[in-house]
């Protein structure tokens, strides 16, 4: 066939254009990934019992910022990555301002408290369960910015995987901390901080496969 | 920020509110500069124009499926290049060539020359329209092949307008994957 027939085909009454499809799908998608991995959470895990205490309340708010920071931020640059040529946007490094902030945080928390004590506060009581719970969880937020980002035409796939593995990894932490009675910030710097590198290697491992078009 | 960024990017705004006239002139243009740029490209590489000229087909029906991720406020060469480059890489690893080949240039070169020496891609589209659905292969035959309103379509369809836009939106995508699929073997 001719590409001038095709052309025809093409353009013979086309649709106008929902410019704002792009964001829009993306943004679904992270409040039915929140929604879904809230729900895993709560109803797979439970939340922590003294979740209301005030004590308790404070360190559950700080941990669900780090994840909302993480996850928001990775959304923009996932934003421009889902474009062709997204790529070229500069400054995605930013991304790594919570990890590094959180790292900060916990070098000095670790500092003020003596050495004896270093072990827990990195370890805590539930390091593996949240080392396997929070890549589980992710999978289904990590699915639902997949099936956002093919709705557009991403041209580097090992990036913009990484970046939906990274929202994904943000969503997961952020409901797994519902759950999570581990307070120290040198425990959420290592394994929510750990997790959510994990999720964001396996999405640049998957997204050239799973994002093709 | 060459003339042809400036006349290229007010077709492609025409063309996202509805513009028929100028979404086909645009489409037509970007065909003619792909088609210089893939015959360049694959001309180094010992391959034939028809390969060309599948690609310079994905690439139009890419732009035309895709046309919602272009983004206003960015100017338009940079996304056709993108596109461009990414159908070239993806068609070299189907067919096992390494990407080291592709230089990364930049994007201006990619629209820098017109080739209208058309020739004809691999696959035959009213053959491949035999393969979908009934609704769907009447809907696209009668508003775009035909240009019949989408209501006329819907009389000889027997089905309703909505249902007719819905068919061609459906068809033309079943069709794309269709001519990748064929252009792929």
């Amino acid at each position: 066939m001719k590409t001038d027939d095709l052309v025809d085909l093409l353009s013979t009454n086309p649709e106008p254009v929902d410019r704002g499809l792009v964001v829009r799908t993306l943004l679904i998608a992270l409040g039915a990934g929140s929604i879904l991995a809230l729900g895993i959470t709560i109803f797979g895990l439970g939340a922590r019992p003294d979740m209301m205490t005030s004590g308790a309340l404070g360190f559950v708010v700080a941990k669900v910022s780090f994840a909302v920071g993480i996850s928001s931020l990775a959304l923009v640059y996932l934003a421009k990555l889902a474009r062709p040529g997204g790529e070229r946007k500069p400054r995605s490094y930013l991304v790594a301002v919570p990890f590094l902030v959180i790292v900060a945080l916990a070098a000095i928390s670790l500092g003020l408290a003596p050495s004896s004590r270093w072990n827990k506060m990195i370890v805590g009581d539930e390091w593996l369960e949240c080392l396997v719970s929070i890549p589980i969880i992710a999978i289904v937020p990590f699915a639902v910015a997949i099936w956002a980002v093919r709705q557009a035409a991403p041209t580097n796939l090992a990036r913009t995987g990484a970046f939906a593995g990274l929202v994904a990894g943000g969503v997961s932490a952020m409901a797994y901390a519902l759950h999570c009675t581990d307070d120290s910030l040198p425990f959420v710097a290592v394994w929510y901080g750990g997790t959510i590198v994990l999720c964001t290697l396996a999405g640049a491992a998957m997204g050239p496969r799973l994002l093709r078009w | 920020m060459t003339t042809h960024e400036i006349e290229l990017k007010a077709l492609m705004l025409a063309s996202l509110e509805g513009d028929a006239a100028s979404h086909r002139t645009l489409l037509k243009r970007l065909s003619s500069r792909l088609r210089a740029y893939y015959k360049g490209k694959l001309a180094r590489m010992g391959r034939g124009a028809a390969e060309a000229e599948d690609l310079v087909q994905e690439a139009v029906l890419a732009v035309h499926f895709k046309r919602h991720t272009y983004d206003p406020a960015e100017p338009l060469t940079p996304w056709v290049h993108a596109i461009a480059r990414y159908k070239l890489i993806d068609f070299l690893r189907r067919t096992r060539t390494s990407r080291t080949d592709v230089p990364i240039e930049e994007a201006d070169t990619t629209m820098a020359h017109d080739d209208n020496v058309v020739a004809e891609s691999t696959y035959d589209v009213r053959r491949l329209m035999q393969r979908l659905p009934k609704n769907m292969r009447c809907s696209i035959e009668a508003v775009k092949l035909d240009g019949l309103s989408v209501a006329e379509a819907a009389v000889r369809c027997g089905i309703s307008e909505p249902g007719v836009k819905v068919n061609i939106h459906r068809g033309l995508k079943a069709l794309a994957t269709l001519i990748a699929r064929e252009t792929r073997t």
